[in-house]
C-alpha cells in the first residue's frame, strides 16, 4: 500500500515537472519559432533566401566595429524608453505617448545649446541633459493630467500628444530654429562640433550613451524592486482599488510613473540631439519609442529583461540596413520580425492563460 | 392586495397583442430535471427539479445565495449546466445563449435591465430584434407603442435609454422580449429601484399576460409581493429545493421556515410571542437615536462616539438611504442584516468614507468629516474590509509582506527585514497558512479573509466590514470573529453585514435591518430570534427607525 502511495506521489510529481517545463519551453520557444515562420513566409515570397537575411538580422551589427557602434547608439535611446516604459508599465499605464516624450525632450535639450552657445561644452550638454529630461517629464505630465484629470484614455491622449510634439518640432525647424539663408524641413543647422558628445575614435559611438542608459536602467531596477515607492506603484497597477484602499495614493503614483517615464524619454531624446543627429530633424525620435513599446511588451514591467531584449532589437535594425545592399530587399524586414515576435508571445501568453484557466 | 389567480382554462383566450408578433395562446411549460450548476467548490444548484406550468405567475423565493439567480440564468440561457436537463414543452433543449433561449421563448428581465444607454427605445428594439421580425422601421414604433400602450407602460420610442428611470428601462425589456417571441418571462427581483406606481404596472402587466397563456417566473426576497402576485411559490436554499409549487396563499411562517432553514424553526414558537416587540423603541440603547430621551442611555454618553451620523442621506445605484441618524459607540459590534442591495452597502461605504452623502453630516471620533477624502477617514483610524478580497481587498499578485511593506510608515526604500518579521508575526497570530513571501492569490479564501484583518493596523478605531466570513467554513469563521473581538476588547467598534442570521445574532450587540433602502432603528441582539430577523429582512413588520 505504502509502495503504491509513494510511487503515485512520484509520478504525480514528475508529470508537473514535465508540464512546468513543457510550460516554460512553450513560452519562450513558441513566440520566437512563430516569429521565424512568419518572417520565412515573408521572405520566401518575395524570393529571398531566408538564411541569408537571417545572418545579416542577426550578425549585420556585429561584423564591422562601426556598426556595432551603430548598434549601441540605437540601443541606447531604446533602452532608456524601454526602462521608462516598464516604470508605467508597472502601474498599469500604457504610455503611448513615449514618441512625444522622445520629440519634446530633444527640443527642450536644443534650448540651452541655442541659448548658451559660449558655455563650456561638459556644463553645456549637463544643462542640456537637464532641460531635456524637463521636457520629456512635463509632456508625460500633460498626458497623466489628462489622464487622471480629464478622465482621457493615456493611450489616445499620449498619442494625441505625439502629433502635437512633432508638430512643435516641424514648426520650430521651419521657423524660429530654421538654418541660416534657406529654411529646410530636414533639420536645423549642424551643432558645432564641439557640442557633439565625445566618440570613440572615428566610430560614432559616444560611450557616455550607453552609460546613460544603463546606469538609468539600474535605477530604474532598484526604483521598482528595492524602493517603497515602486512597490507602491506596482500595487496600484497590479490592483489599484486594493492599494487605495491600503492607503497608496494610487492617483499620484500613476502621474509619478508617467514622469519618471517621460523623464527617461527626454534623455533620450537629448542622446539623439548630442549624440547622433546633431541637430533637431522632424523625426528627431527614429520611432525608438514605439520599439521601446514592442520590448516592454515582451519584457512585462521587469526592468532586467530590457537590456538583453533592446540589444537585439538594435541588432536586428542596424543589421537590416544592410540588406537592401546585399540582398535587394527592403530593410523593414526588421520591423517584421521585431513585431511578428512581440504578436507570437502575446498569443502564447494568451493561450497560456486560457489554458491555465480552463 | 388581492392576488389576480389565473387559471390555465383561460389560455384560450383572445391574445393581448398582434398575433404576428408574439403568439400569445401557445402554452409553454418548463421542466428541469436535475439541474446542477457549481462554481469552483460551491454548489450553486444542487440537482434540482421543478416544473413551471404555463399561464401562471410562479414565484421563486431564496434569501441570498440560494441560487435563485443560477436557477433563471440556467434557464434563460445566461449560464449552461454542468448536468441535467433542460426541457421546454417536453422538448429537451440545450440552450448555448440567451439568443436560444429567446429563440425558445424564454427571456428574462435582470435587475439591472440589460440595454443600450446610448440608443433610443426604438433602436433598443430594433437591434435586438430577430432578422426580419420588423420590415420596417415604422412597424416597430407601431409595435412598441401598441404593446406598451396594451400593457399600460408609458414609454416613447424617442427616448434615449439613457434618460429612463430604471422602470422603464425594464417595461422596454418586457416588451422587447414579448416582441421577440417570448411566451415566458423570468423577472429577476424585479421591483428593486422602481416607483410603486411601476410596480403597480408592471404586477398588472404580468396578470394579463399571465392570463393569456404565458409563464411568468418572479424571482423576489419580498414576501408580500410574492403573496400579492404569484400563483405558485417554489423556495430555495443552499442551492436546493425545499418547497415546491406551493399553490399560493402560504401562511407567511411557513415560507420563512423554508427559506431559512430548520434551525428558525425550532425557535419559531417563542419568535411568534417574540414577533410583538416593537421595533423603534430599542430597550437599553447602547446605540442611540438622537431625539429620543438621551437621559435614559448614559452611557452612551460616557463612552466616546466613533462614528455619529446626522440626517444622511446617500445613493448608490439604484438604492438610496435617507435621513440616517445613528450613534456607535466604541467597542461595539453592529449587525446590518438585509438582503443584498437593501442599503446597507451604502451604510458601510459611508461609515469607511469610501461615499460622500448627498446630505447631512458625518462625525468621526467626534470630528466632522462629512466632505473630507477616504484617506482621511483611515488616518483617523477608519479601515474597510470589502466583500471582495481580490477585488479590492488585497493585491493577489504581492506577498503578504509585500503587504506589510506597503503599510509601513513612507521610507526611501522598503525595510524588507521588518516586513519579513511583521508577516512573520501576522502568521502566527492570525494562523495564515502561508510563508511571509507567497502571492496572496495563492491562498485560501479563510487564509486570505485572515491576513486581510492582520493587515488593519492596531491602532485601528472602527471597523466597517462586508460579509466579513463569507465563503468561510466554520473554524475560519469562529477564527476571525475571535480577532475582531479581541480589538472590540480594546475599543474598537466594528460595523458588518452579513447574510447569515446565525453569525449576526451571535456576535452583535445590536442589529440594524435595512429593507428597500430602509433602515430600522437598532434592535438589541436581545431582544430577537432568528426567525423574527428573517420576518424584518422580508419585510414583514419592518418599520424604519424614527427620525
Amino acid at each position: 500500500m505504502q509502495i503504491q502511495d509513494a510511487g503515485g506521489q512520484l509520478t504525480s510529481r514528475t508529470t508537473y515537472r514535465l508540464a512546468d517545463l513543457a510550460d516554460y519551453l512553450a513560452r519562450l520557444v513558441l513566440p520566437f519559432l512563430g516569429a521565424l515562420v512568419l518572417t520565412t513566409v515573408v521572405l520566401l515570397t518575395v524570393d529571398v533566401a531566408p538564411l541569408d537575411a537571417y545572418r545579416i538580422l542577426l550578425f549585420g551589427a556585429f561584423s564591422t566595429p562601426i556598426r556595432f557602434g551603430d548598434m549601441v547608439m540605437l540601443a541606447s535611446p531604446l533602452i532608456l524608453c524601454a526602462g521608462g516604459l516598464t516604470l508605467t508599465f508597472a502601474a498599469g499605464l500604457y504610455n503611448l505617448g513615449i514618441e512625444g516624450q522622445v520629440v519634446l525632450g530633444a527640443i527642450a535639450a536644443m534650448i540651452p545649446l541655442r541659448l548658451f552657445p559660449d558655455l563650456p561644452p561638459p556644463l553645456l550638454w549637463m544643462l542640456s541633459f537637464a532641460f531635456g529630461a524637463a521636457g520629456g517629464t512635463l509632456w508625460a505630465l500633460l498626458a497623466a493630467s489628462l489622464r487622471l484629470g480629464a478622465g482621457v484614455n493615456e493611450i489616445f491622449a499620449g498619442l494625441g500628444l505625439n502629433f502635437l510634439a512633432s508638430g512643435i518640432a516641424l514648426y520650430l525647424i521651419l521657423g524660429p530654429w530654421r538654418r541660416e539663408g534657406s529654411a529646410s524641413s530636414s533639420g536645423t543647422a549642424l551643432l558645432p562640433r564641439e557640442l557633439w558628445l565625445p566618440t570613440i575614435g572615428s566610430l560614432r559611438l559616444a560611450p557616455l550613451a550607453p552609460i546613460i542608459a544603463i546606469v538609468s536602467l539600474v535605477v530604474v531596477w532598484w526604483v521598482l524592486s528595492r524602493m517603497r515607492w515602486g512597490l507602491e506603484v506596482r500595487a496600484v497597477g497590479l490592483n489599484g482599488a486594493a492599494a487605495d484602499r491600503l492607503g497608496v495614493p494610487a492617483v499620484k503614483r500613476m502621474a509619478q510613473a508617467m514622469a519618471g517615464c517621460g523623464l527617461l524619454a527626454g534623455l533620450a531624446g537629448t542622446l539623439q540631439v548630442l549624440g547622433v543627429f546633431h541637430q533637431l530633424i522632424p523625426n528627431i525620435s527614429s520611432g525608438v519609442g514605439l520599439i521601446g513599446l514592442l520590448v516592454v511588451l515582451l519584457v512585462l514591467a521587469r526592468p532586467i529583461w530590457v537590456l538583453p531584449v533592446a540589444v537585439v532589437f538594435a541588432t536586428f535594425t542596424v543589421g537590416s540596413v544592410q540588406l537592401p545592399l546585399t540582398l535587394g530587399i527592403d530593410s523593414s524586414i526588421a520591423g517584421v520580425l521585431q513585431g511578428t515576435l512581440v504578436l507570437a508571445a502575446l498569443v502564447s501568453r494568451g493561450l497560456m492563460q486560457r489554458r491555465r484557466r480552463a | 392586495m388581492e392576488a389576480n389567480y389565473v387559471a390555465v382554462e383561460q389560455v384560450g383566450n383572445v391574445g393581448l397583442l398582434d398575433r404576428n408578433v408574439s403568439s400569445f395562446w401557445d402554452v409553454m411549460e418548463i421542466a428541469v430535471t436535475n439541474l446542477t450548476k457549481t462554481f469552483g467548490s460551491l454548489r450553486a444548484n444542487d440537482g434540482l427539479s421543478l416544473r413551471f406550468a404555463s399561464g401562471k405567475i410562479h414565484g421563486v423565493l431564496g434569501e441570498n445565495g440560494a441560487g435563485k439567480s443560477t436557477l433563471m440564468k440556467l434557464v434563460s440561457g445566461f449560464l449552461q449546466p454542468d448536468a441535467g436537463q433542460l426541457a421546454f414543452d417536453g422538448q429537451p433543449v440545450r440552450l448555448r445563449g440567451p439568443g436560444d433561449a429567446l429563440q425558445a421563448g424564454v427571456g428574462m428581465v435582470h435587475q439591472d435591465p440589460l440595454d443600450v444607454p446610448g440608443f433610443t427605445a426604438l433602436e433598443n428594439l430594433l437591434c435586438a430584434a430577430p432578422r426580419r421580425a420588423f420590415p420596417s422601421r415604422a412597424m416597430a414604433r407601431t409595435t412598441l407603442t401598441t404593446m406598451a400602450q396594451r400593457l399600460g407602460f408609458t414609454l416613447a420610442p424617442d427616448t434615449p435609454v439613457g434618460a429612463m428611470t430604471v422602470g422603464q428601462r425594464q417595461q422596454l425589456e418586457i416588451v422587447r422580449l414579448l416582441a421577440c417571441g417570448a411566451r415566458t418571462l423570468i423577472l429577476d427581483e424585479p421591483t428593486t429601484g422602481i416607483t410603486a406606481a411601476q410596480a403597480q404596472a408592471l404586477f398588472e402587466a404580468l396578470r394579463q399576460l399571465a392570463a393569456d397563456g404565458n409563464t411568468v417566473l418572479f424571482v423576489s426576497h419580498k414576501l408580500d409581493e410574492v403573496a400579492a402576485l404569484c400563483d405558485t411559490v417554489s423556495v430555495l436554499r443552499t442551492g436546493q429545493l425545499v418547497g415546491e409549487q406551493l399553490p399560493m396563499p402560504q401562511p407567511q411562517q411557513r415560507l420563512l421556515e423554508l427559506m431559512f432553514g430548520e434551525r428558525i424553526v425550532k425557535t419559531s414558537g417563542q419568535a411568534l410571542l417574540l414577533a410583538g416587540v416593537t421595533v423603534d423603541e430599542p430597550p437599553g440603547v447602547p446605540v442611540v437615536q438622537p431625539g429620543q430621551d438621551e437621559r435614559s442611555s448614559e452611557a452612551s454618553l460616557t463612552t466616546p462616539l466613533v462614528w455619529q451620523l446626522e440626517q444622511v442621506t446617500a445613493r448608490e445605484g439604484m438604492v438610496r438611504l435617507r435621513n440616517v441618524d445613528l450613534r456607535i459607540p466604541q467597542g461595539r459590534v453592529i449587525g446590518l442584516a438585509g438582503l443584498d442591495g437593501s442599503g446597507q452597502q451604502i451604510l458601510l461605504r459611508l461609515l469607511a468614507g469610501r461615499l460622500h452623502p448627498d446630505s447631512g453630516r458625518i462625525l468621526v471620533n467626534g470630528v466632522d468629516m462629512t466632505r473630507t477624502r477616504t484617506r482621511a477617514y483611515r488616518e483617523a483610524g477608519i479601515e474597510y474590509l470589502p466583500a471582495d478580497r481580490m477585488r479590492d481587498g488585497i493585491v493577489g499578485a504581492l506577498s503578504l509582506t509585500d503587504h506589510f511593506a506597503l503599510l509601513q510608515p513612507t521610507g526611501l526604500t522598503v525595510d524588507r527585514q521588518v516586513a519579513v518579521q511583521a508577516a512573520r508575526e501576522a502568521i502566527a497570530a492570525y494562523e495564515i497558512k502561508a510563508t511571509p513571501i507567497t502571492p496572496l492569490i495563492a491562498l485560501s479564501g479563510g487564509n486570505q479573509q485572515r491576513a486581510m484583518l492582520a493587515l488593519v493596523p492596531d491602532a485601528c478605531r472602527g471597523l466597517a466590514c462586508e460579509q466579513p466570513t463569507r465563503g468561510l467554513d466554520v473554524a475560519s469563521a469562529q477564527g476571525i470573529w475571535q480577532r475582531l473581538q479581541a480589538r472590540c476588547a480594546t475599543g474598537c467598534s466594528v460595523v458588518f453585514a452579513s447574510a447569515d442570521l446565525d453569525e449576526l445574532l451571535a456576535y452583535s450587540d445590536e442589529i440594524l435591518v435595512f429593507f428597500a433602502g430602509e433602515m430600522s432603528a437598532p434592535l438589541p441582539r436581545a431582544t430577537l430570534t432568528g426567525a423574527r430577523l428573517a420576518e424584518l429582512i422580508g419585510g414583514v413588520g419592518f418599520e424604519r427607525s424614527a427620525s
